[in-house]
């Protein structure tokens, strides 16, 4: 061959030059190797990064509870559709299905996940069906991730809404007990250690950084059963009547526990579009009105405290008015001359106006002030309202008289109840309670025992066939009570026809268990007294409480015919 | 020089070694090449996330490959020399085809189907060019002249460009390496060799207006990756981050974090080098690169063994090839080079690489175990 005559040692030279510039090629790249591998751990602590995060594991939200154990909010765990849009081809046929899904044409979706193509988190629907959830999941679609979400949900709906509130959207308290016990009921968030891939995926679950700690449940004085009655029975007063509104509280007399507390207009707080406007106010506890006649009782017992009143005490009231620096106080028929019993059977004006005179403003405010007029209940509830009792000094002798009966101080509906609640708890003050614990519980006692034995047993006489609420009796129960028909104050003074409705009393006189006021506002039809509208709806709340409680029944002729039933 | 040749004492041999010479296989060549695989393999089951399907598949086109490189064994590089021509004239023809007639896939124009049957042109190059270049200079007085020079450089830029016009850079890359490494071993003068590095320089803006809007952006992507960290820069950041992971020891096979999680791509074909960095650190890439640096060294001794110009050559230009394919896979991966997209030899999983790969073997084997026939 010719190339025999090449010579030899040229190549040999060649070849180790080419080993050279291997030997150089290979040489870099053992540096760049121990670089990246040894001595620069940049990349290593990136790559951790990259992969070792921490994930918070959601608190459970505590459960609240009625008395008797019903769940009244629970919080689920729900499969909620989010996307990553970085991941997302919209190429994908499958995105056309999904978007069938959700209902979604495919133009909405795809318009919806371009306009956050920049961030890596979009919700596509939170708390889903967990059907639906599961069809989506089945369709494999890349950057779409199904994880489980707790949910708040409601199982009594509006009957109590108005007490346990809700939570917004990410599970904080807004309203009503969720909001007033967030702490209690929220618990705290754990922290995990965990392994992901790319795409977001947990791989493996490397350790707990921070235990969770569930959320604490709570129980509530309130008896669903009871409040379902309640609620019943005020929305349909409401309705017959056409009022605006309405509200219903029972107190158990004894333990200062509110048992029901409702509201209509109610909402479902299971679904958010309802989760505006006035309907979510708790009324019972955040509006105020005047009370009207149902302050007489303690108009009145201001007056026997003196011991120069007695039940039977005879009151002149003709010719039914009475004229005092240029006012007019009017009772609705002329009663004549009465006994202080028939001042509360009848609702005279005339008579609580001039007993008040006669004792003078510090005695009925002293007493007003001490049954809780003008003072929170302590029921520790969101936006309670503590009404409105003026101090003594500032009252003029005209506004005396009218806040015998009712007018110049505003209540609400659960001071109202809970003022009844020591009557019927012989003139001893309680707290009053949403929670199923005794602990809390302050005593005090307010009024003598005697006297207020006495009071409840002159109301008795308002539900009499001679009272003005015979409506408000329950058969087979001896209950008290005191009917209040207020004249609404306008932008151009009292109106002559806006009334608001009032019933309060108490049960089984004998030895009463429950203090329940009834207020509803502005009835619209013929009716207005408090005796023709609130007082049928006591009735059927009290007789409810009583089956619910087994409450022996107090009145003679229903003792016998229960015997003969036996 | 036999003295050298330890693998000629053929007085002690056991009888396997006599059977592998009588194949015209070449044992320690054949071993690092058998170990090679095997490590391919292992690290192949890891970065697949332990497919054994993925495994069963590259088995199976290893035996083909090793069946071909047996038979290019058999073949006398007489042959080999006598073909060159044709089988360069027919691999130009054929690439020329895919350019007007290919199927286009992933963007580039580089398969050609004929029967069912598809494969890239552009992998046949890979041992014609050395061939032809080395045919070319077989019958020539060395070092070549000028105008030599210039035809072989012909030689070698034609089907450069046509592969580069498919579009595949790093084929091209190896085949006008390989026709270069063949012509510089021919002897080519050290000034002649300025020159063309000289000519390739000033050329480089013009190839840089020719190239793809992706191509330029990879060379950027290597200059500064953080640019563009999610996008371009992402194939690179994350296969520095897999390698930096392993450290000394690496973090044990199948334990790789970065590999396994999806965070890096083409983790079974191009990157493969990073799961294996990953999970055997510093010690298995240097175990990795001796293999690689055996067979380079065991190919150049054959060369310099090589009786004649043409083999000699050859031999010179096949080493070439695998050097650039092992050297740019991990430089690559590693951050020193623009990613081109080729496999790490004989390790990555893929089909047509690993056929061309060890009928260049194959053929290296003949070159060397045809020899004594003439010498003795």
């Amino acid at each position: 061959m010719t190339s025999e005559t090449y010579p030899t040692p040229s190549f040999a030279l060649r070849k180790w030059l080419v080993l050279l510039l291997m030997g150089l090629a290979l040489a870099a790249l053992g540096a760049r190797i121990i670089h990246l591998q040894i001595l620069d751990d940049t990349y290593k602590r990136r790559g951790e990064g990259y992969i070792n995060r921490q994930v918070e594991i959601p608190a459970n939200r505590g459960m609240i509870r009625d008395a008797r154990g019903e769940p009244l909010a629970i919080s689920t765990p729900m499969p909620t559709i989010w996307v990553n849009p970085k991941q997302v081809d919209l190429e994908d046929e499958k995105w056309h299905q999904l978007a069938e899904h959700l209902q979604l044409s495919s133009k909405q979706l795809a318009d919806r996940i371009r306009s956050k193509q920049s961030k890596s988190f979009m919700y596509l629907e939170r708390w889903a069906d967990p059907n639906l959830a599961s069809q989506v999941s089945a369709l494999k679609l890349s950057g779409l991730h199904i994880t489980e979400e707790p949910k708040r949900f409601y199982p009594a709906g509006a009957v109590i809404s108005h007490v346990v509130g809700f939570t917004d959207i990410d599970d904080v308290g807004q309203e009503g007990i969720e909001l007033s016990f967030e702490h209690w009921l929220k618990g705290s968030d754990g922290l995990k250690q965990v392994l992901q891939d790319a795409k977001g995926h947990t791989i493996e679950e490397l350790g707990i950084t921070r235990e969770v700690s569930p959320g604490n449940d709570l129980q509530l004085s309130l008896d669903l059963r009871l409040q379902y009655i309640a609620y019943r029975a005020v929305k349909e007063a409401v309705v017959r009547h056409q009022a605006n509104s309405g509200s219903a509280v029972v107190i158990d007399t004894q333990t200062g526990k509110v048992l029901a507390m409702v509201n209509e207009p109610s909402f479902n707080p299971n679904d958010r579009t309802q989760l505006v406007g006035a309907a979510l106010r708790n009324r019972a506890v955040t509006d105020v009105f005047e009370p009207g006649s149902t302050v007489k009782p303690f108009t009145l017992l201001a007056a026997m405290e003196t011991g120069a009143y007695q039940p039977s005490t005879v009151m002149h009231t003709a010719p039914g008015w009475f004229a005092f620096k240029g006012l007019t106080i009017q009772d609705v028929h002329n009663y004549g001359s009465i006994s202080l019993t028939e001042v509360i059977t009848k609702s005279s004006n005339v008579a609580a106006s001039r007993l008040a005179l006669e004792i003078g403003r510090e005695k009925v405010w002293h007493l007003f002030d001490r049954v809780g007029f003008g003072g929170y209940s302590g029921s520790d509830f969101p936006g309670e309202s503590m009404g409105n009792l003026r101090g003594p000094d500032t009252w003029r002798q005209v506004e005396l008289a009218t806040l015998s009966f009712g007018y110049g101080l505003s209540v609400t509906a659960l001071q109202l109840a809970r003022a009844y609640a020591v009557l019927g708890n012989d003139g001893e003050r309680l707290t009053v309670s949403l929670l199923n614990q005794d602990a809390l519980v302050e005593r005090q006692q307010v009024i003598e025992p005697k006297l207020a034995r006495q009071m409840v047993e002159m109301m008795e006489t308002v539900v009499s066939a001679r009272g003005t609420a015979p409506a408000a009796a329950v058969p087979g129960y001896r209950v008290a009570g005191k009917t209040g028909t207020v004249k609404k104050l306008g932008p151009t003074g009292y109106q002559n026809d806006s009334y608001l409705s009032v019933f309060a009393g108490l049960g089984p006189v004998s030895e009463p268990r429950f203090a329940t006021v009834v207020v509803i506002d502005e009835p619209r039809g013929k009716a207005y007294y408090g005796g023709d509208v609130a007082a049928p709806a006591f009735s059927t709340i009290m007789s409810g409480a009583f089956r619910l409680f087994s409450v022996t029944p107090d009145q003679s002729g229903a003792a016998t015919i229960r015997i003969a039933a036996n | 020089m036999q003295t050298f040749d330890y693998l000629d004492h053929t007085t002690t041999s056991p009888i396997f070694e006599r059977i592998v010479k009588r194949m015209h296989l070449d044992l320690p060549l054949l071993l690092a090449l058998v170990l090679l695989c095997g490590i391919g393999l292992i690290a192949l089951y890891s970065a697949s996330g332990q497919n054994i399907n993925v495994i069963e598949a590259q088995l199976k086109r290893l035996s083909v490959g090793f069946i071909a490189m047996l038979f290019a064994a058999q073949i006398p590089p007489r042959f080999y020399q006598f073909s060159a021509p044709w089988l360069f004239s027919i691999g130009l023809g054929l690439l020329a085809a895919v350019l007007v007639i290919g199927d286009i896939n992933k963007g580039a124009q580089r398969w050609i189907s004929v029967g069912g049957f598809s494969f890239q042109p552009s992998e046949l190059m890979k041992l014609f060019v050395p061939l032809m270049v080395a045919w070319y200079f077989s019958d020539r007085p060395l070092p070549p002249r000028p105008l030599e020079t210039l035809v072989a450089t012909i030689l070698i830029v034609v089907p450069v460009f046509l592969v580069a016009r498919q579009p595949d850079l790093g084929t091209a890359l190896l085949i006008g390496s390989s026709g270069f490494a063949v012509l510089w071993l021919a002897g080519l003068r050290i000034r002649t060799t300025f020159y063309l590095i000289l000519t390739a320089s000033a050329c480089a803006p013009l190839f840089w207006m020719l190239m793809k809007d992706y191509q330029r952006q990879r060379v950027l992507t290597l200059l500064n990756p953080e640019s563009d960290p999610l996008g371009t820069g992402y194939h690179i950041i994350q296969s520095k981050i897999a390698i930096g992971s392993g450290g000394l020891y690496g973090k044990g096979w199948l334990n790789g974090t970065q590999s396994h999680l999806e965070f890096l791509p083409e983790r079974s074909t191009d990157f493969i080098f990073a799961v294996f960095s990953e999970e055997f650190g510093l010690f298995g890439i240097i175990f990795l690169m001796a293999i690689y640096l055996f067979i380079i060294i065991r190919g150049m001794q054959i060369a310099i063994h090589s009786q004649d110009g043409f083999t000699r050559l050859l031999v010179g230009g096949l080493i070439f090839i695998f050097f650039v394919y092992a050297f740019v896979n991990m430089g690559m991966v590693s951050g020193l080079l623009p990613v081109v997209g080729l496999p790490l030899p004989l390790v990555s999983y893929g089909g047509t690489s690993l056929v061309t790969l060890l009928i260049g073997f194959g053929m290296l084997m003949s070159a060397h175990t045809h020899r004594r026939l003439l010498s003795s």
